[in-house]
């Protein structure tokens, strides 16, 4: 018997998790996919927002600011790459500049500090890439970049290695309610927990179904991406917005910490949870629109395109809250953008609730709040570099190519709690496969060294889920 | 340490310019390689169809390369493997690590580039759809068959038609795999002709020209693609799309030369080829360095890389042993792609040290049967020669004896595809 299971390994579930490893409690995090952060959390705009464009009064606007203050803490502690460059929403005539003077007003409303409205001399000072059109825009120095799924990964990292377990490839199927406690079930084995804590991104809906009277529905919103080579580094050097619309913030233009640049997204409703293709019209929208923003993006630098749904609430807002309905489960969905942002605001809010739930929570004196620091091989002096191979050789093999990653580096990521487990798993660890030739060099070696720390057949090993294993089988073997 | 030349890269291009120097006099040349073998990529090439030109028999990739890694052995031309260099400075230190000797610093008086090339992408080309298992790039591909020992699908559609893309076409069909379809966006083929017919033609494989993979399907796995008719302004043509079920895609779509280190060494590079801009000694701009082979630009035959790496090493020996001249003369003849041809190398003639033959090595936009390939100055013919059949495909070369530029005013070749017959 757990005291809390959480459904959902994401980056507000993993977040969740870790916030409660602070204390003496038996912790399942469940999900259904082969590894953590692999929903909304792996693909997105990886931007840390100001919080200027949630209304006041919302949960968004409460979550996005609180999460934005602590987010440089958070990262230090899970030694996560995030970099404070600051944003711009920028305008081109004066329905726009009105737009910005409204978001100014509820910026300053919500409490977010330094915000500032530029005028075009000073937007093209700082961004001389952006389109010479520009009226002004809106600089809010406290917006910043942060690696996709590392905060995720990070989290569930140190929550494991806080003692929560991590239940991988179990997909929830049904939820019963005992006197009080609940009995999960993949259909084959069940999980027993006193406390449900519903954070399963997309599906939120459907887990609370399983259990209470539906009160809102979660519907998949598509986003589609262009990833620039790191050559393009430079073309912008803030968090770049074209004024918001109704469908969300627009399509931005924005460096990421490891050096790309990425443009997007879309925003398109769709039918089908499971539905991450990219498409023609949405990729051919960007094209034009990001080209709005400036003018010198070369779309020959483009490396890969991908796209990501977010969870769209039909409350239009997070819903964060113990079940008005079922005592013991608490719903974290709908947890769109600024979901990332707020992660760690929210994981901080759930705690209070557990805390409300179970009487009083007691603090594990064992807990540490740090997860190791990665090593970043490539940005390290030529004596660092020198001294770390000295110490173990695999630093001297270089593995990724583009991305200048070596087998140490990638043994590491399979070895730690959470680790990869997959060609992407280790992609989204430590970045082979990540770079120009998008692993066409680094696979096999990659699949190479998975199953040898694995201890599997390279057969075995899959690019994501069950069942996308690379290799079909040997040669000569049955033609 | 020091080194009068290091090669980066043991592939084709690399072998044969350090032995090329060797054989010129220069005794102290290191190749740095960073796989566990040398031979480069023609190593994964088990096919045959290499050396026709040079060595005038048919030979395979490792056969062909086999060849000068005896020389190298040989002639006790240094080299070592597992050694990735990371950084090249202008003033030629070049950086390598390894798991044997960790990072090490060393002085080269001359460097040659020979890193090779690396393919296109499905993402480069943004081609719509999921991101499932089973989307490779042809030359990963032909890595896990031929190499590792591994199928990586039983149907296949192929997209590109670039020569690897051929190549493994066959190779998965030997192997019991069904291939659909090779899928080429252009209404011709970016690989040899003989390959088309060897490859395809005799595994009645279709090659579908002016069609497009405009969408791919599967979640975990590929589960079909779908292909669509496209105008000649490679626009997809309405009501031509069709689907196709299969497990596997492989992407031929186009090489690029693997230029990062150059760019490190403060080397410029051609919008055209994507390589390093050199003048008629294969040196780039940065004095002393010099490169051939694909990372200079992609070739279609090993061999004329072979021909190209000899002069590279042959020149780069001439700099170490100070016959050489100095690169920074500006009185140079610049050449020029003009109609119908996509690039030109070199891209700089020094008019102060023109050799006996100047030989320009091109590519053409187009097909085209029963043409001329004219070169000029300011509008006056140099030199022009008839060709029955050009295509993208297949590189071509201008030999110009070097007496006919003398005394006359001339700073810029042009060349060009000329309907004249």
């Amino acid at each position: 018997m757990y005291d809390i299971a959480i459904i959902g390994a994401g980056v507000i579930g993993s977040g969740i998790a870790r916030e409660l490893s602070r204390y003496k409690l038996n912790v399942a995090l469940i999900e259904k996919s082969n590894d953590v952060a692999t929903g909304t959390s792996k693909a997105n705009s990886a931007i840390v927002h100001a919080g200027y464009d949630a209304k006041f009064g919302t949960n968004k606007g409460k979550f996005n600011v609180a999460g934005n203050k602590i987010y440089g803490e958070i990262c230090d502690e899970l030694n996560v790459p995030f970099d404070r460059i600051g944003s711009y929403v920028i305008g081109f005539d004066e329905e726009d500049m009105k737009t910005l003077q409204e978001l100014y007003e509820n910026g300053v409303k919500l409490g977010i500090e330094g915000l500032e409205i530029h005028d075009q001399g000073q937007v093209l000072a700082n961004e001389p890439n952006i389109n010479k059109e520009v009226l002004g825009g809106l600089y809010a120095p406290t917006a910043g970049i942060v690696e996709t799924w590392e905060l995720a990964i990070a989290y569930a990292e140190n929550a494991i290695d806080n003692g929560t377990e991590l239940i991988l490839n179990y997909e929830v199927k049904d939820i019963n309610k005992e006197k009080d406690f609940f009995v999960i079930t993949n259909g084959k084995e069940a999980i027993e927990a006193k406390i449900v804590i519903n954070a399963a991104g997309v599906f939120a809906d459907k887990i609370n179904n399983m259990l209470a009277t539906p009160y809102f529905e979660i519907n998949p919103r598509k986003g589609e991406y262009f990833l620039l080579d790191k050559t393009s580094k430079g073309l912008v050097n803030h968090v770049i917005f074209q004024c918001p619309t109704k469908m969300g913030k627009g399509v931005l233009v924005t460096p990421t910490v490891d050096g790309n640049i990425l443009l997007g997204p879309t925003s398109e409703d769709i039918d089908d949870k499971t539905d991450k293709a990219t498409t023609k019209h949405g990729l051919d929208y960007i094209r034009e629109t990001a080209l709005k923003t400036t003018r010198s993006i070369e779309f020959r630098e483009v490396i890969t395109t991908f796209a990501g749904l977010r969870a769209e609430p039909s409350t239009h807002d997070f819903i964060i809250e113990k079940s008005p309905e079922v005592d013991g489960l608490i719903n974290v969905a709908g947890i769109k953008s600024p979901g990332l942002s707020s992660a760690p605001a929210i994981a901080k809010e759930v705690v209070t609730f557990v805390d409300d739930l179970m009487g009083s929570l007691e603090e594990d004196p064992t807990f540490n709040p740090n997860r190791k620091a990665r090593t970043f091989f490539n940005e390290l002096s030529k004596e660092e570099k020198d001294a770390l191979i000295k110490e173990n050789p695999k630093y001297g093999h270089v593995v990724c190519r583009c991305e200048t990653i070596t087998e140490a580096e990638i043994v590491d990521a399979i070895n730690r709690s959470a680790g990869g487990r997959t060609i992407n798993g280790i992609k989204r660890r430590c970045r082979p496969g990540a770079g120009r030739c998008q692993g066409g060099f680094c696979g096999p070696r990659v699949i190479e060294i998975l199953a040898r720390e694995l201890d599997v057949d390279p057969k075995d090993i899959a690019l994501e889920e069950l069942g996308s294993e690379i290799l079909t089988g040997e040669t000569k073997e049955d033609c | 340490m020091n080194y009068d030349i290091i090669v980066i890269g043991g592939g084709p291009a690399g072998l044969a310019a350090a032995i090329e120097a060797k054989k010129k006099g220069v005794d102290k040349i290191l190749v740095l390689e960073r796989d566990r073998e040398l031979g480069g990529i023609l190593q994964q090439c088990i096919h045959n169809g290499f050396g026709l030109h040079i060595f005038k028999e048919e030979l395979t990739g490792p056969e062909y390369a086999e060849r000068f890694i005896d020389e190298l052995h040989e002639m006790n031309i240094d080299y070592k493997l597992n050694h990735m260099v990371i950084d090249i400075s202008e003033d030629k230190v070049v950086t390598v690590i390894s798991e044997d000797n960790g990072l090490q610093l060393i002085n080269a008086k001359s460097v040659i580039l020979a890193m090779g090339c690396r393919e296109r992408t499905r993402g480069a080309i943004a081609v719509p759809g999921s991101r499932p298992a089973g989307i490779l790039s042809a030359g990963t591909a032909q890595r896990y068959v031929n190499m590792e020992g591994y199928m990586v699908g039983k149907k296949v559609v192929i997209v590109g038609s670039g020569d690897i893309g051929l190549i493994m076409a066959r190779r998965m069909s030997l192997e019991g795999a069904s291939v659909e379809a090779v899928v080429e966006i252009m209404p011709f083929s970016g690989g040899l002709n003989r390959n088309i017919v060897q490859c395809l033609d005799d595994y009645d494989i279709p090659l579908k020209l002016s069609h497009s993979v405009t969408e791919i399907r599967g979640k975990d796995r590929v589960t079909g693609v779908t292909i669509s008719q496209v105008d000649k302004n490679l626009n997809i043509i309405e009501g031509t799309s069709y689907d196709v079920e299969c497990d596997t895609v492989l992407f031929s779509v186009g090489l690029i030369p693997e230029n990062e280190l150059s760019l490190k060494a403060g080397i410029d590079l051609s919008k055209q080829t994507n390589g390093a801009v050199v003048n008629e000694n294969m040196e780039t701009e940065v004095p002393g360095i010099f490169a051939c082979g694909n990372v200079l630009h992609v070739h279609d035959l090993v061999d004329w890389v072979t021909e190209e790496s000899r002069k590279a090493g042959a020149y780069a020996a001439e700099y170490v042993l100070g016959g050489c001249k100095d690169s920074s003369s500006d009185e140079v003849i610049r050449t020029v792609a003009k109609n119908g041809i996509s690039y030109i190398v070199p891209q700089r003639l020094r008019k102060d040290n023109l050799h006996e033959e100047i030989i320009l090595y091109f590519r053409v936009r187009d097909i085209y049967y029963d043409r001329k390939i004219v070169v000029k100055n300011k509008g006056e013919v140099i030199k022009s020669v008839k060709r029955r059949h050009l295509a993208p495909g297949e590189m071509e070369q201008v030999k110009i004896k070097t007496e006919l530029l003398r005394n006359i005013d001339i700073d810029e070749l042009t060349v060009e595809v000329s309907e004249e017959v």
